[in-house]
Order: structure tokens, then C-alpha cells, then sequence
């Protein structure tokens, strides 16, 4: 039976970089969007063809979807590039993972094999970065929208004790949001290739099947849970502002 | 024994969520069933809220796997 490891391994060095193999997926995962952006780009035509129409109808939803969250329309145009990178680059990455030869190719290391290719969010510094940008990137945009010392107000309130403490009790919960969101995606990716593991072993070629759906259903739902709750942290960052006033 | 810290961590952390989850379940269907036009509303909310419950379980889970892998 494979072994399960909880990190990464690494399949080769540049200097003193570790690529490992969920990099090197992730990796093709930016190449394959990027790729497909760059291609795209120059085919925009005022009538669409499929596949612009495909696309349209997506941002659409999108957009729709963020109105409802963030109020206006502009805030909702404002804020997709955020919301649609995280959702797209983290489903990207989670059905990636899920294709044949992810895991199965193997690169030989003198004694020790080691899978070439790895689901990038498997491992926990990939979600992790992704929690600290998201983090980082909501209380930015909550700064710029309500100005530092409103923003600054919400948790560091001196007018009394009480609110001292709830001042605390917000800066604990966005730190806690970091923990939440990477093990949220870590959490359910890394089970789910354990899982896989596992049925493939007990009973190979008919088991793993409705497991993969499984997986490609809760690889879709957890990029979109990222991506919803990214806006709304984001949401009612941004109308702290508003709320303070009053 | 270490076998059994991770069967105890992961089975007995996952009971409050699995209540959770199906106690919002069950409200999200009361409010369609009530008000069936703003069934889109509702869902969003209910996946959302889903997801926050289904996270303590997977912080169960992960304590879990550390056990057993390091």
C-alpha cells in the first residue's frame, strides 16, 4: 500500500528552493488559466461565440451572486478579480488533482519513489498562503474603504472596558479565520486523497467511482466556500465603516 | 495505543458537527418550505453556514492524521 505522507515531497531543488510535487501542480494549474486567458483575450468578439457564452453566463452568476452580498453592482465589479482568482485557481487545482496519473507517476530516487505530481492543496502551505492573502487582502480593502483610524477603531476601542474586550475578541477572530480557512481546504483535499488511497486499495477499479464524484463535488464546494467567505469577510469589512458612524 | 487516540479523536469530534450540520439542514428546509421564493437566498446561506460546522470536523480530522502520521 502507498505511503501517506502529510508533506509534500520534494522532487527537486533550484538553490535552496524545494519544488515539491504539489508545486510542480499547481504550477501547471496557473500555466493551464493563464494559457487559456492569454488565448481568450484576443477572441472577444461583440457577438459571442460558445465558449464567450459560457464565460458571460458564468461572470454573470458571479456577479450576481456578490450583489446580493455586497450591496451595488460597482462594489460587486470591484471586488471580482479577489473573489473570481481565489474561486477559479482553487477549483482548477482541486479537479486537477483528481485526473489519472496525479500520484500514479512515480520519479525514482536511488532507493525511495516518489509521486510526481501531487493535489496543490494537499498540502497545508499552499492553503495556507491562500488563508493569508485572503485575510490580509479584507482587512486592506477595510482600510481603504472606512480609513485607518475608523478601522483601527474596531480593535482598539478605549471608550470602555467592554468594548476593550470585544476589541481583543476581533483581532483573535481574524487570526482564527487564517486557521479556519487553510484547514477548511486542507482538511477536506488531504482527506479526500487518503480516502482515495485507501478504496483503491480495498477494492480497485469499481469502489473508487462514486468516491470520485464525491470529490469532484467537494473539490467544486470547497472553492466556492473560499471564495464565498473571503466576500463576506470581505462585506462587512468594508461596512464596519458605515456602522461606526452611527 | 496510538492507533486508538485516533480512532477516539476523530470519532467522538465528529458527533457535534454531524448534529450541527443536520440541525441547519433542517432549519434551511423549513424556511424554503415556508417561503419557496426566496429559496436561492436561503440556500446560499445555509451552504455557507454548512461549511462553518463542517470545518470543526475537519480540524477533528486533521488532529487525527497528525496523530497517526507523525
Amino acid at each position: 500500500m502507498e505511503e501517506i505522507s502529510l508533506k509534500a515531497q520534494q522532487l527537486f531543488s533550484i538553490g535552496s528552493f524545494n519544488v515539491t510535487n504539489g508545486l510542480l501542480l499547481a504550477f501547471f494549474a496557473m500555466l493551464i488559466l493563464v494559457g487559456f486567458a492569454l488565448i481568450f483575450k484576443g477572441k472577444i468578439k461583440l457577438v459571442p461565440g460558445k465558449v464567450q457564452a459560457v464565460v458571460e453566463m458564468g461572470i454573470d452568476a458571479l456577479l450576481g451572486l456578490m450583489e446580493s452580498i455586497l450591496g451595488t453592482r460597482e462594489a460587486a465589479e470591484k471586488y471580482l478579480p479577489l473573489i473570481a482568482t481565489i474561486f477559479v485557481f482553487i477549483i482548477t487545482s482541486n479537479w486537477l488533482g483528481l485526473l489519472p496519473g496525479v500520484g500514479s507517476f512515480v520519479l525514482r530516487h536511488g532507493e525511495s519513489e516518489v509521486p510526481l505530481l501531487r493535489s496543490p492543496a494537499a498540502d497545508l502551505n499552499f492553503t495556507l498562503a491562500l488563508a493569508v492573502m485572503a485575510v490580509v487582502v479584507t482587512n486592506f480593502f477595510g482600510i481603504i474603504a472606512s480609513g485607518i483610524f475608523k478601522y483601527g477603531k474596531k480593535f482598539l476601542n478605549f471608550s470602555n472596558p467592554i468594548n476593550f474586550f470585544v476589541g481583543i475578541l476581533e483581532l483573535i477572530s481574524e487570526l482564527s479565520r487564517v486557521v479556519s480557512f487553510s484547514f477548511r481546504l486542507f482538511g477536506n483535499v488531504f482527506a479526500g486523497e487518503v480516502l482515495m488511497i485507501i478504496i483503491v486499495f480495498l477494492l480497485p477499479y469499481v469502489a473508487p467511482v462514486p468516491f470520485m464524484l464525491m470529490e469532484l463535488f467537494v473539490g467544486a464546494v470547497q472553492a466556492f466556500i473560499f471564495a464565498m467567505l473571503t466576500l463576506v469577510f470581505l462585506a462587512s469589512n468594508i461596512a464596519h465603516g458605515e456602522h461606526a458612524e452611527h | 495505543m496510538r492507533l486508538l487516540a485516533t480512532a477516539i479523536a476523530i470519532g467522538v469530534g465528529v458527533i457535534a458537527p454531524a448534529i450541527g450540520i443536520g440541525m441547519i439542514g433542517a432549519a434551511g428546509l423549513n424556511g424554503i418550505s415556508r417561503n419557496p421564493e426566496a429559496a436561492s437566498k436561503i440556500q446560499t446561506n445555509m451552504i455557507l453556514a454548512i461549511a462553518f460546522a463542517e470545518a470543526l470536523g475537519i480540524y477533528s480530522l486533521v488532529i487525527a492524521l497528525i496523530i497517526k502520521f507523525t
